[in-house]
């Protein structure tokens, strides 16, 4: 199929797609250009209160005792709470869902009962007039605890021998089995099996806001009104409501700029619940911001894994089967709403994603410890099925003597051979993987960087040449959480409103981190209805104001929201021309908007500007017809059916030089193919996928969360947990193939996660390739010096 | 990361200075540059009773060169060394130093008596000084005494300075054959481990808790082979002590045909 | 308040006088008593660059510097660049290229471009690159940020300007 004609007119018009597919400066940007954005920090609100923590030293230890007479008297604090009273206004949690069978995790509190079961969980809450009187007041705080048995390492919890919560028999959170039949005759009869082990470090989100909550009781209305960083208001409104009694149409969350997200802010924190809860308590508002180093030890952490995984192929290169065993480590608790036991389900559902073998079977064991709780982070666990699959895939290669391109080539799933369902069980509609190679392997200029790579290897200079062919999931139905009982929507709306002036205000379900949501939701609409983008006002982020929707997570923003607005948009053109019509006395067919007025279709002449006919359809719809009523809101909705999962593809290159001297591994370029259907904004959408990929670059050298045998993080600050800078990253080309979706009009399938998802697996291989010609070879991420020297036998 | 309370005085003469030191004992810490006593502060690691903010004290924020040597005042940031012609010209070994240090917001407040008086095992300048043979000067209410950098860093943030003394000055000679080299995953970053080098000395920081130093001998593999036998670095959260010690050797290596041509 | 003391200092050229405990830094000072909320917070350790402004001509950690240590100081921050036109340049290349997503690092990141731009010098794209990582950015993965830096600086040379 070519590619989706976009009708922005009424049938039978000339298609113009107006400005989809511009790289269109973000609105938004020029307050946040000026520091004059609004964070959650920046708000000021007259007797707000101030929250800090006090926050379990150890990583297991039962809560002896608390004590706050000097903490209550510390100057300016106005109230010290410990879990028992916190939970008389917020019920517990249990973050299961009905389709991960199996799955269990106790109930988790507001402030931690009797146990604190990982260092940094919130045991007490101190009130204050500001900040620094709370944290003053929570150093007075005197507790008595008792230790407890750590459990840290996975494997151990496996095993089982410390189990860490009394009301289970075993560290399992949730474990599953994926088996196709016929894996074991298909590695009987290959010709080349090869096997490695692979580690993920955990690691986090690292967003530069920290998580921040301001919550706002009303004691009188009995309303709550939360202003929150947060990526699904509709979702904490539900929360809110349902575990501080409080009825839903009385809550009102609101999220304002929001300094980055990355998955970190959709999950439900039990210091943000008790911030909620302690302000229906004292009845004023009240402001938690997570400082940087609580942030280390409270935002989720993600990505712990030890990967076995097996490929069989024949001799001539076809890949025949996988068989995986996926071990993770978690927290204590499963973290709520989402579980955290999607990131190993997806490891699952997606290893060897974009290769045709049949047979295939995966298993997997969510373990509990005493380390932070865990959840979904940016592309949840397609970092590591990438890795471990494009991993063994170059093994394999390399094991036959084969081009590691040529290899993919031979096994990718061919261009026409959609709709497909995949050994796992997923199902994709239409994927591009085979264009998407050659257009990488152009790009980089492959045969010449293969050249290049012996020249320079005969001269002791090794550089490497990594590729990762990927599949992600995007725009995700209900298939994803609403079928397992989690109140998370995966609708969402869009109602634009004509003002009289003839500017459109469009309101959207799907919120804004930074990614452009907003932007392209502006581009859609003045495209969809008729006007200049000078013309449209955007707001997101607030239920009270939005139709009800999902908000941001899954990369599902473009393809779901922005389906949305477009379906309102052209619902409100054709209302518009309704007025016109009427007013004009002219038939609607012979009728058009197009930059701000209407227009004569076929003569194109100017018939009226907008900002008339709003003026006559509000101030004086006594000279419309009698019968006629203008109705210029318009409201649409839009939930993705035919497929569980959207799927994309892409492929992502990478070209390192490794110092064999001091292990250090010097990134030259990153290159980058997606096909996530149509393109909104080009710029956007290239800047979504290196903002990706150098975080998955973090994940893949720099990036992880240290603990020692007894549970404490080591290197839980800014110094000691690296993040990528500016002067190691490579410039990454980015490109795009483009198959629409036809489950839209709009055709736009998610792009805000693929970069993460494929980097972590290109650099790998870049850097084993480059080490090949020293037999040395490295599976433990992130690949430090010392990871790359132990490796070349050098310690 | 709010800091706790403190009281904060700026005294405008030395011996303001070193009065309100007395009076205050351990209570009291002094402030200058501040790039790693607030951190400490905001991370309530440290809670003194006073920051004696010396900033304001004339006359410690010159270099002066004097054909032999090149003095420079405790309150010269690493900004003013990064520009100054005359480091570049007569100490080399600093103006090759410095830009390693942090990033240009750090490097216009941090100071050079600040780095010296803290002793960082991973900071660059006392690794210099004891390449450069450096003199630490030191005032106290009894006057002005003289150590040699090599016996001011004494162990993990510990120098020679005492109680109630403030370090007012570095004198460095001037001349010689430098060369300076550090590993960092991320420019910027506290070396993971680095080599100072001057004439036939040298000084490896980041290798144990105070600078090491090592002699030039008269081939490569001799001196190698010293600084094998001398280092003994601790392990930090990424690298081992033999991934350092490995380092150390690769960073000799690579300074030794600059060094050499001096030798 | 113990121990708070008096200042004045001058804050975009607006003179100001407050009385402020010791233990308050700059960039808290600046946003909670001056409402100055554009300098933002993201480590107070000094890495992220989050918080960088600048006093008397030099660009500053916010967070590591006491505002009892701005007494009589010149301080200069992202509202007080913006109002004065100094920053239009590089605003409009980061807006044109979206050198910035969620906006948080960008006060402190125009704060450390700014600087580079003032030094009337040419630098490589890797000199860029280096001025700049001491802000942290966790959306754009920099490059960007490098295009919209670089595209001033050849137009400022142009310009006759460098």
């Amino acid at each position: 199929m070519g590619k989706a004609e976009l009708p922005l007119h009424a049938p039978g018009t000339k298609v113009d797609r107006g400005y989809i597919g511009q790289s269109v400066p973000r609105p938004n940007a020029a307050r946040l250009l000026q520091g004059r954005g609004t964070f959650i920090d920046d708000l000021r609100f007259p007797r707000l209160a101030h929250v800090a923590f006090f926050r379990s030293p150890y990583a297991h230890a039962r809560i002896k005792k608390l004590q706050f007479e000097k903490a209550i008297k510390s100057p300016g604090v106005i109230a010290v709470f410990d879990g028992p009273k916190v939970a008389e206004y917020c019920t517990p949690w249990v973050a299961v869902l009905a389709h991960l069978k199996g799955i269990k995790s106790p109930p988790q509190h507001a402030i931690a009962i009797e146990r604190a079961c990982w260092q940094g969980e919130a045991v007490a809450a101190v009130v204050a007039e500001s900040r620094s009187q709370a944290e003053d007041a929570v150093q007075l705080i005197e507790a008595e605890w008792e230790e407890l048995p750590v459990v840290v390492d996975m494997e151990e919890s496996l095993q089982g021998k410390q189990v860490i919560h009394p009301d289970f028999t075993d560290n399992v959170c949730f474990k599953r089995e994926h088996d196709t039949g016929g894996v074991d005759e298909a590695f009987a009869k290959a010709d080349v099996v090869v096997e490695e082990t692979f580690h993920f470090g955990r690691h986090t989100g690292v967003c530069l806001e920290g998580r921040a909550i301001l919550a706002d009781y009303n004691a009188a209305e009995h309303s709550l009104t939360v202003y929150h960083a947060t990526q699904a208001p509709h979702m904490m409104q539900d929360i809110f409501s349902r575990h501080l009694g409080i009825p839903e149409g009385n809550v009102r969350v609101i999220a304002k700029d929001v300094g980055g997200s990355f998955g970190i802010k959709v999950h439900v924190y039990p210091d943000e619940m008790a911030t909620a809860a302690i302000s229906v308590i004292l009845r004023r508002p009240v402001k938690f911001v997570a400082d940087r180093l609580e942030s280390f030890l409270s935002d989720i952490h993600a990505r712990e894994h030890r990967v076995k995984v097996r490929l069989a192929a024949t001799k001539a290169g076809e890949i025949l089967a996988f068989d995986m065993d996926d071990l993770t480590a978690i927290g204590p608790y499963s973290v709520y709403p989402r579980t955290s036991g999607i990131e190993g389900n997806q490891v699952v559902n997606l290893t060897g994603g974009p290769y045709r073998h049949q047979k295939y079977r995966g298993k997997l064991n969510v373990v509990f410890t005493n380390k932070n709780v865990t959840c979904q982070y940016r592309a949840v666990g397609h970092p590591i099925a990438v890795a471990l699959t494009e991993g063994i895939v170059d093994l394999a290669a390399q094991k036959l003597g084969m081009d590691p391109a040529e290899f993919r080539r031979k096994n990718l799933i061919p261009d026409d051979a959609y709709p497909y369902t995949f050994p796992s069980g997923i199902k994709f509609e239409k994927l591009s993987h085979l264009r998407t190679l050659d257009k990488l392997l152009g790009l980089m200029n492959y045969k010449s960087l293969r050249e290049e790579q012996k020249h320079l290897r005969a001269k002791k200079i090794y550089r490497g040449i990594g590729l990762a062919a990927m599949i992600e999931v995007t725009n995700p139905s209900p298939a994803f959480y609403g079928v397992g009982g989690a109140r998370i929507s995966a609708q969402d709306g869009a109602t634009i409103r004509l003002e009289p002036t003839g500017m459109i205000t469009v309101m959207c379900s799907v919120t804004e981190q930074g990614q452009g949501t907003e932007g392209i939701f502006a581009q859609i609409a003045a495209s969809a209805v008729g006007v200049s983008m000078d013309k449209v006002k955007v707001i997101t982020g607030d239920t009270g104001v939005t139709p009800y929707g999902g908000g941001t997570w899954a990369s599902r923003g473009a393809g779901i929201g922005g389906e949305a607005v477009l379906q309102a948009g052209r619902a409100l053109r054709s209302n518009i021309l309704d007025v016109a019509a009427a007013i004009l006395k002219m038939d609607k067919q012979e009728l058009d908007l197009s930059g701000n007025k209407v227009i004569n279709r076929l003569t194109q002449e100017t018939k009226m500007p907008l900002e008339e006919l709003g003026r006559v359809a509000y101030f004086r719809p006594d000279t419309l017809p009698m019968d006629f009523q203008s109705e210029l809101t318009v409201t649409r909705h839009y939930t993705p059916r035919q497929y569980g999962f959207t799927f994309t593809n892409g492929i992502q290159g990478s070209l390192v030089e490794v110092d064999p001297d001091t292990g250090f591994v010097r990134l030259l370029k990153h290159w980058c193919v997606e096909d996530s259907g149509t393109v909104i904004n080009p710029m956007l959408a290239d800047e979504q996928l290196r903002g990706g990929v150098v975080q998955g670059i973090g994940a893949a050298l720099y990036e992880e969360c240290l603990y020692s045998p007894d549970g404490q993080m080591l290197n839980g600050n800014m110094a000691d947990y690296l993040v990528p800078m500016s002067a190691e990253m490579p410039d990454i080309v980015c490109a795009h193939v483009e198959t629409p979706t036809m489950q839209s009009q709009l055709g736009a399938k998610g792009i805000g996660e693929a970069g993460t998802a494929g980097a972590p697996a290109a650099v790998m291989n870049a850097v084993n390739d480059a080490l090949a010609p020293l037999n040395a070879r490295v599976t433990a991420m992130p690949f430090t010096p010392e990871r790359i020297l132990r490796a070349l036998g050098k310690v | 990361m709010k800091a706790p309370s403190f009281a904060y005085a700026k005294p405008r003469t030395l011996a303001e200075a070193l009065e309100l030191l007395a009076r205050h004992g351990e209570g009291a810490r002094i402030l200058a540059g501040g790039q790693s006593l607030i951190p400490s502060l905001n991370m309530r690691l440290s809670s003194p009773e006073i920051l004696i903010d010396i900033t304001g004290l004339p006359g410690l924020n010159e270099i002066r060169s004097s054909g032999k040597s090149v003095k420079i005042g405790a309150l010269v940031t690493h900004s003013q060394i990064e520009k100054s012609a005359e480091i570049k010209k007569h100490v080399p070994l600093l103006a090759q130093a410095v830009p390693h240090i942090a990033h240009a917001a750090i490097r216009n407040r941090g100071t050079l008596g600040g780095s010296l008086a803290l002793a960082d095992p991973a900071a660059e300048y006392p690794a210099c000084a004891v390449a450069l043979q450096a003199t630490i000067v030191i005032s106290n209410t009894k006057g002005e005494r003289r150590v040699k950098a090599e016996n001011f860093f004494q162990g993990l943030f510990e120098t020679d300075l005492k109680q109630g003394e403030i370090l007012t000055a570095a004198e460095f000679p001037s001349g010689g054959k430098s060369a300076f080299l550090e590993l960092t995953r991320r420019h910027g970053d506290y070396a993971i481990i680095g080599l100072a080098a001057h004439e036939s000395r040298c000084v490896f920081f980041n290798a144990g808790p105070r600078p090491v130093l090592v002699s030039m001998r008269k081939s490569l593999d001799e001196t190698k082979a010293a600084a094998m036998k001398e280092l003994d670095p601790p392990a930090d959260l990424y690298n081992s002590s033999a991934t350092k010690k490995h380092l150390a050797g690769v960073l000799l290596e690579r300074a030794w045909t600059t060094l050499s041509t001096s030798h | 308040m113990d121990h708070a003391l008096d200042i004045t200092l001058s804050v975009n050229g607006v003179q100001v006088s407050r009385r402020v405990a010791p233990r308050v830094h700059l960039v808290d000072f600046l946003r909670d008593e001056l409402g100055l909320t554009g300098s933002h917070i993201g480590c107070e350790h000094g890495v992220c660059g989050a918080c960088t402004v600048r006093v008397n001509g030099e660009i500053v950690r916010g967070c590591l510097m006491l505002a009892v240590q701005a007494d009589g100081c010149n301080v200069e921050t992202i509202e007080g660049i913006s109002d004065s036109g100094e920053a239009r340049d590089l605003q409009k290349a980061f807006h044109e290229k979206n050198a910035l997503q969620c906006g948080f690092c960008t006060p402190g990141m125009l704060m450390a471009a700014q600087d580079l731009v003032l030094k009337n010098i040419k630098p490589t794209r890797e000199e860029i690159r280096e001025h700049i990582s001491g802000n942290y950015c966790r959306c754009t993965g920099y490059q960007a940020i490098v295009d919209a830096i670089e595209e001033v600086i050849q137009a400022e040379v142009v310009h006759g300007k460098g």
